[in-house]
């Protein structure tokens, strides 16, 4: 039996486009924020996974280039990659650099010169200076190769470990899947205090 | 021999296995982990095949006939 394809079954064209127009220019790097917030609105509002479950664009690319395309060994990945002190160091890892990042907008926002730099991997600075920025804020340019290199990063961890494991082996250990699944925990640990039902339960019953 | 989904607490609710379900016996409950309805199963292993994590296994149901 074939599922109905819905609309947001297509949202991998959104992850490449956004790749996609971020080297044409840097400042639609803000477009990323999308994915950072819906996520955890998701998580905190309906106490669910909904956006990992069905509008994870990047998972979706995943899925294609890895299944689909057959770019993938899929083969079991190691246990470490699902334990909960791997995905909690990793989430710990994963929000230092992202304040860190947030930091260095900061430090621009306050007077520092503006880095026309991507940084992939947390360390290798990718030069990034072929378009004119001038024309925004110097921190807006900042947030924007800042937030463009976190995007990056994750997707490139996420290429390796869909090359060698499993298709969506990223979701094993994305930092905004564990996020969110702890402010589902948390949130329905909470319902359960109050004596009150989740929004979930009350669509199951 | 029936079968049905063993799915591991260490399930991190990416929801792979719901979405890949030709039957839609997979949910994934509360944001948490999956759960399967037992009824709607039919052991077919698609769920097994696209975890990530390679937590779910297919075993045989409780007092079926082999």
């Amino acid at each position: 039996m074939l599922k109905q394809k819905c609309w947001y079954d297509y949202l991998w064209i959104f992850s490449a486009v956004y790749f996609a127009l971020g080297l044409f220019n840097i400042l639609f790097a803000w477009l990323g924020l999308i994915c950072f917030i819906t996520p955890l609105l998701m998580a905190s509002i309906g106490g669910n996974k909904a956006y990992c479950n069905r509008f994870c664009g990047r998972g979706q690319l995943f899925e294609l280039l890895g299944g689909k395309l057959g770019i993938s060994r899929k083969k079991a990945p190691p246990g470490f990659l699902y334990s909960k002190w791997f995905r909690y160091g990793f989430l710990t890892f994963f929000m230092s650099m992202f304040f860190v990042m947030i930091y260095s907008t900061y430090l621009v926002f306050a007077g520092t010169t503006l880095r026309e730099a991507v940084t992939l991997l947390w360390v290798f600075k990718l030069p990034w200076n072929w378009v004119d920025t001038s024309f925004v804020s110097p921190w807006i340019a900042q947030f924007a190769f800042g937030f463009y290199g976190v995007m990056l990063t994750s997707s490139a961890l996420g290429l390796v470990t869909m090359l060698l494991f499993k298709p969506r082996s990223w979701c094993v250990y994305c930092p905004m899947g564990t996020m969110t699944q702890g402010i589902c925990r948390l949130k329905h640990k909470k319902d359960d205090l109050n004596g009150t039902q989740s929004q979930t339960d009350r669509r199951a019953s | 021999m029936k079968k049905k989904v063993s799915i591991s607490k260490l399930c991190v609710a990416c929801g792979c296995c719901a979405n890949s379900c030709p039957r839609g016996a997979l949910v994934i409950h509360k944001g948490l982990y999956s759960i399967s309805d037992e009824e709607k199963c039919v052991g077919c292993g698609k769920c097994a095949d696209v975890c990530p994590a390679c937590l779910i296994s297919i075993i045989a149901k409780e007092g079926a006939a082999c």
